[in-house]
Protein backbone atom coordinates (compact mmCIF):
# COMPACT_ATOMS: atom_id res chain seq x y z
CA UNK A 1 0.00 0.00 0.00
CA UNK A 2 1.43 3.05 -0.90
CA UNK A 3 0.13 5.24 1.11
CA UNK A 4 1.63 3.40 4.22
CA UNK A 5 5.36 3.50 2.85
CA UNK A 6 5.31 7.13 2.24
CA UNK A 7 6.88 9.39 4.63
CA UNK A 8 5.87 13.21 5.13
CA UNK A 9 8.70 15.85 4.26
CA UNK A 10 9.13 19.23 5.80
CA UNK A 11 7.73 20.79 2.75
CA UNK A 12 4.13 19.42 3.63
CA UNK A 13 4.04 20.65 7.18
CA UNK A 14 4.84 24.14 5.58
CA UNK A 15 2.17 23.76 3.28
CA UNK A 16 0.08 22.80 6.11
CA UNK A 17 1.23 25.85 8.33
CA UNK A 18 0.74 28.43 5.02
CA UNK A 19 -2.84 27.39 4.97
CA UNK A 20 -3.39 27.99 8.87
CA UNK A 21 -1.41 31.28 8.64
CA UNK A 22 -3.99 32.43 5.51
CA UNK A 23 -7.00 31.21 7.10
CA UNK A 24 -5.83 33.02 10.17
CA UNK A 25 -5.65 36.10 8.36
CA UNK A 26 -8.69 36.31 6.44
CA UNK A 27 -10.39 35.13 9.80
CA UNK A 28 -8.94 38.18 11.41
CA UNK A 29 -10.19 40.31 8.55
CA UNK A 30 -13.24 39.66 8.23
CA UNK A 31 -14.72 38.75 11.73
CA UNK A 32 -15.99 41.61 13.71
CA UNK A 33 -15.96 39.92 17.25
CA UNK A 34 -13.25 41.03 19.01
CA UNK A 35 -12.80 37.54 20.96
CA UNK A 36 -13.17 35.29 17.26
CA UNK A 37 -10.53 38.08 16.11
CA UNK A 38 -8.09 36.98 18.84
CA UNK A 39 -9.14 33.37 18.16
CA UNK A 40 -7.59 33.83 14.47
CA UNK A 41 -4.51 35.04 16.24
CA UNK A 42 -3.88 31.95 17.74
CA UNK A 43 -4.39 30.34 14.81
CA UNK A 44 -1.63 32.34 12.82
CA UNK A 45 0.59 31.83 16.15
CA UNK A 46 0.41 27.67 15.95
CA UNK A 47 0.96 27.72 11.82
CA UNK A 48 4.24 29.62 12.65
CA UNK A 49 5.21 27.34 15.56
CA UNK A 50 4.40 24.34 13.37
CA UNK A 51 7.08 25.66 11.03
CA UNK A 52 9.33 26.36 13.50
CA UNK A 53 9.25 22.56 15.00
CA UNK A 54 8.68 20.89 11.38
CA UNK A 55 12.47 23.00 10.50
CA UNK A 56 14.03 22.45 13.77
CA UNK A 57 13.26 18.60 12.98
CA UNK A 58 14.56 18.91 9.76
CA UNK A 59 17.65 20.95 10.44
CA UNK A 60 18.81 18.57 13.58
CA UNK A 61 18.85 21.82 15.42
CA UNK A 62 17.09 21.86 18.56
CA UNK A 63 16.97 25.99 18.75
CA UNK A 64 13.83 25.55 16.95
CA UNK A 65 11.77 24.19 20.00
CA UNK A 66 13.31 26.52 22.50
CA UNK A 67 11.95 29.26 20.06
CA UNK A 68 7.90 27.48 20.36
CA UNK A 69 8.72 27.56 23.53
CA UNK A 70 9.21 31.32 23.97
CA UNK A 71 6.44 31.83 21.52
CA UNK A 72 3.74 29.62 24.08
CA UNK A 73 4.59 32.05 26.71
CA UNK A 74 4.11 35.21 24.61
CA UNK A 75 0.71 34.03 23.45
CA UNK A 76 -0.26 33.67 26.93
CA UNK A 77 1.24 36.99 28.39
CA UNK A 78 -0.49 38.16 25.05
CA UNK A 79 -4.33 36.51 25.95
CA UNK A 80 -4.28 38.00 29.26
CA UNK A 81 -3.59 41.32 28.86
CA UNK A 82 -6.09 41.57 25.44
CA UNK A 83 -8.70 39.55 27.37
CA UNK A 84 -8.34 42.32 29.63
CA UNK A 85 -8.80 45.46 27.36
CA UNK A 86 -11.48 43.36 25.86
CA UNK A 87 -13.32 42.99 29.19
CA UNK A 88 -12.68 46.65 29.69
CA UNK A 89 -14.54 48.00 27.31
CA UNK A 90 -16.91 45.42 26.61
CA UNK A 91 -17.89 46.53 29.85
CA UNK A 92 -18.49 49.88 28.75
CA UNK A 93 -19.80 49.16 25.36
CA UNK A 94 -22.06 45.82 25.79
CA UNK A 95 -22.05 44.05 22.34
CA UNK A 96 -19.09 46.59 20.82
CA UNK A 97 -17.43 45.31 17.59
CA UNK A 98 -14.09 45.71 16.38
CA UNK A 99 -15.69 48.48 14.40
CA UNK A 100 -17.37 50.42 17.23
CA UNK A 101 -13.43 50.64 18.95
CA UNK A 102 -12.11 52.32 16.13
CA UNK A 103 -13.04 56.09 17.87
CA UNK A 104 -10.95 55.07 21.34
CA UNK A 105 -12.99 56.73 23.53
CA UNK A 106 -13.98 54.47 25.80
CA UNK B 1 1.86 4.91 8.20
CA UNK B 2 3.56 8.46 8.91
CA UNK B 3 1.64 9.58 6.13
CA UNK B 4 -1.80 8.68 7.70
CA UNK B 5 -1.09 9.92 10.68
CA UNK B 6 -0.02 13.34 9.17
CA UNK B 7 -3.37 13.51 6.81
CA UNK B 8 -5.23 12.99 9.58
CA UNK B 9 -4.16 15.60 11.71
CA UNK B 10 -4.06 17.93 8.97
CA UNK B 11 -7.83 17.66 8.42
CA UNK B 12 -7.92 18.26 11.85
CA UNK B 13 -6.36 21.48 11.78
CA UNK B 14 -7.58 22.50 9.03
CA UNK B 15 -11.57 21.43 9.99
CA UNK B 16 -10.84 23.30 12.79
CA UNK B 17 -9.37 26.67 11.64
CA UNK B 18 -11.81 26.59 8.91
CA UNK B 19 -14.59 26.20 11.80
CA UNK B 20 -13.00 28.90 13.81
CA UNK B 21 -13.69 31.53 10.94
CA UNK B 22 -16.99 30.22 9.64
CA UNK B 23 -18.68 29.76 13.31
CA UNK B 24 -21.25 32.55 14.25
CA UNK B 25 -21.14 31.47 17.13
CA UNK B 26 -18.17 32.11 19.38
CA UNK B 27 -18.20 29.35 21.36
CA UNK B 28 -18.18 26.79 18.75
CA UNK B 29 -15.38 28.94 17.48
CA UNK B 30 -13.43 27.99 20.73
CA UNK B 31 -14.40 24.63 19.94
CA UNK B 32 -13.08 24.17 16.85
CA UNK B 33 -9.91 26.22 18.27
CA UNK B 34 -9.51 23.34 20.70
CA UNK B 35 -9.56 21.17 17.52
CA UNK B 36 -7.26 22.58 15.84
CA UNK B 37 -4.60 23.07 18.92
CA UNK B 38 -5.06 19.38 19.51
CA UNK B 39 -4.17 18.41 15.59
CA UNK B 40 -1.19 20.43 16.05
CA UNK B 41 0.11 18.31 18.84
CA UNK B 42 -0.27 15.51 17.02
CA UNK B 43 1.91 16.71 14.49
CA UNK B 44 4.28 17.77 16.90
CA UNK B 45 4.62 14.03 18.30
CA UNK B 46 5.01 12.76 14.69
CA UNK B 47 8.16 15.90 14.75
CA UNK B 48 9.83 14.17 17.70
CA UNK B 49 8.69 17.39 19.66
CA UNK B 50 7.24 15.75 22.81
CA UNK B 51 7.24 18.60 25.77
CA UNK B 52 5.84 20.82 22.99
CA UNK B 53 3.30 18.36 22.15
CA UNK B 54 2.34 18.07 26.04
CA UNK B 55 2.87 22.17 26.75
CA UNK B 56 0.67 22.34 23.64
CA UNK B 57 -2.33 20.93 25.24
CA UNK B 58 -1.92 21.69 28.91
CA UNK B 59 -1.03 25.69 28.61
CA UNK B 60 -2.82 26.43 24.74
CA UNK B 61 -6.22 24.18 25.28
CA UNK B 62 -6.03 23.59 29.01
CA UNK B 63 -5.39 27.41 29.74
CA UNK B 64 -5.72 29.71 26.61
CA UNK B 65 -8.97 28.45 25.59
CA UNK B 66 -10.74 28.39 28.71
CA UNK B 67 -9.89 31.82 29.50
CA UNK B 68 -11.52 32.95 26.15
CA UNK B 69 -14.21 30.50 27.08
CA UNK B 70 -14.62 32.31 30.84
CA UNK B 71 -14.63 35.54 29.57
CA UNK B 72 -17.05 34.83 26.81
CA UNK B 73 -19.64 33.50 29.21
CA UNK B 74 -18.66 36.31 32.12
CA UNK B 75 -19.44 39.29 29.38
CA UNK B 76 -22.69 37.22 28.11
CA UNK B 77 -21.68 37.74 24.64
CA UNK B 78 -21.82 34.12 23.89
CA UNK B 79 -24.64 34.88 21.12
CA UNK B 80 -24.60 34.11 17.70
CA UNK B 81 -23.58 36.73 15.08
CA UNK B 82 -25.26 37.33 12.10
CA UNK B 83 -22.24 36.38 9.80
CA UNK B 84 -24.98 37.73 6.97
CA UNK B 85 -24.10 41.53 7.71
CA UNK B 86 -21.47 42.83 5.85
CA UNK B 87 -20.56 46.66 6.82
CA UNK B 88 -18.52 47.19 4.08
CA UNK B 89 -19.16 45.66 0.68
CA UNK B 90 -16.36 45.17 -0.30
CA UNK B 91 -14.21 43.32 2.33
CA UNK B 92 -14.89 39.95 2.41
CA UNK B 93 -13.83 39.53 -1.44
CA UNK B 94 -11.08 41.38 -0.80
CA UNK B 95 -10.13 39.92 2.50
CA UNK B 96 -10.10 35.96 0.57
CA UNK B 97 -8.31 37.41 -2.33
CA UNK B 98 -5.41 38.63 -0.56
CA UNK B 99 -5.20 35.43 1.84
CA UNK B 100 -5.10 33.32 -1.14
CA UNK B 101 -2.39 35.33 -2.24
CA UNK B 102 -0.88 35.21 0.65
CA UNK B 103 -0.93 30.98 0.93
CA UNK B 104 -0.09 30.77 -2.72
CA UNK B 105 3.33 32.89 -2.19
CA UNK B 106 4.35 30.96 1.05
CA UNK B 107 3.24 27.41 -0.64
CA UNK B 108 5.28 28.47 -3.84
CA UNK B 109 7.91 29.22 -1.51
CA UNK B 110 7.88 26.28 0.51
CA UNK B 111 7.81 23.69 -2.92
CA UNK B 112 10.82 25.71 -4.58
CA UNK B 113 13.10 25.86 -1.78
CA UNK B 114 12.04 21.66 -1.14
CA UNK B 115 15.44 20.49 -2.47
CA UNK B 116 17.45 23.74 -0.65
CA UNK B 117 16.86 23.37 2.57
CA UNK B 118 19.29 21.46 4.27
CA UNK B 119 19.50 17.88 6.38
CA UNK B 120 20.84 17.92 9.82
CA UNK B 121 22.07 15.17 11.76
CA UNK B 122 18.60 13.74 13.15
CA UNK B 123 17.78 14.83 16.78
CA UNK B 124 18.43 12.36 19.19
CA UNK B 125 14.65 10.51 19.77
CA UNK B 126 13.62 8.12 22.48
CA UNK B 127 12.70 7.80 26.26
CA UNK B 128 13.50 11.48 27.64
CA UNK B 129 15.96 12.64 25.03
CA UNK B 130 13.86 15.61 23.67
CA UNK B 131 12.97 17.29 27.05
CA UNK B 132 17.07 16.87 28.31
CA UNK B 133 18.26 18.44 25.14
CA UNK B 134 15.62 20.99 25.17
CA UNK B 135 16.33 21.86 28.94
CA UNK B 136 20.32 21.64 28.08
CA UNK B 137 19.44 24.32 25.54
CA UNK B 138 17.16 26.86 27.59
CA UNK B 139 18.59 26.66 30.50
CA UNK B 140 22.14 27.61 29.21
CA UNK B 141 22.17 29.33 25.61
CA UNK B 142 18.76 30.94 26.12
CA UNK B 143 18.56 31.59 30.57
CA UNK B 144 18.48 35.14 30.04
CA UNK B 145 15.55 34.92 28.06
CA UNK B 146 14.45 32.69 30.10
CA UNK B 147 14.51 35.01 33.18
CA UNK B 148 13.23 38.14 31.04
CA UNK B 149 10.20 35.37 30.81
CA UNK B 150 9.02 35.51 33.98
CA UNK B 151 9.49 39.16 34.67
CA UNK B 152 6.80 39.45 31.27
CA UNK B 153 4.45 36.97 33.20
CA UNK B 154 4.35 39.52 36.44
CA UNK B 155 3.96 42.32 34.11
CA UNK B 156 1.64 41.19 32.11
CA UNK B 157 -0.81 39.95 35.37
CA UNK B 158 0.03 43.11 36.71
CA UNK B 159 -1.35 45.23 33.99
CA UNK B 160 -4.03 43.26 33.60
CA UNK B 161 -5.01 43.34 37.43
CA UNK B 162 -4.75 47.09 36.68
CA UNK B 163 -7.21 47.40 33.71
CA UNK B 164 -9.71 44.91 34.99
CA UNK B 165 -10.23 46.38 38.02
CA UNK B 166 -13.30 48.30 39.43
CA UNK B 167 -12.39 51.86 40.07
CA UNK B 168 -13.87 53.02 43.58
CA UNK B 169 -15.12 56.60 42.90
CA UNK B 170 -15.13 58.98 39.90
CA UNK B 171 -18.35 58.25 37.87
CA UNK B 172 -19.95 54.53 37.80
CA UNK B 173 -17.45 51.99 36.48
Amino acid sequence: MLLALAEPTTTYYLILAALVFAIGSVGLMVRRNPLVMFMCIELMLNAVNLTFVALATRFGNIDGQTAVFFVMVVAAAEVVVGLGIIISVLRRRPGATADDLAELKG
Amino acid sequence: MELIVFVIASAMVLAGALGVVLRSNPVHAALSLVLTLFGIAVHFVALGAHFLAAVQVIVYAGAIVVLFLFVLMLLGIDKSEDLSIEPFPIQRPLAIVIGAGLAGLVIAAAVRARDALPEGTPLESGGDSNIKQLAQNLFSDYVFAFEFTSVLLIVAVAGTVMLTRKEKKGGES
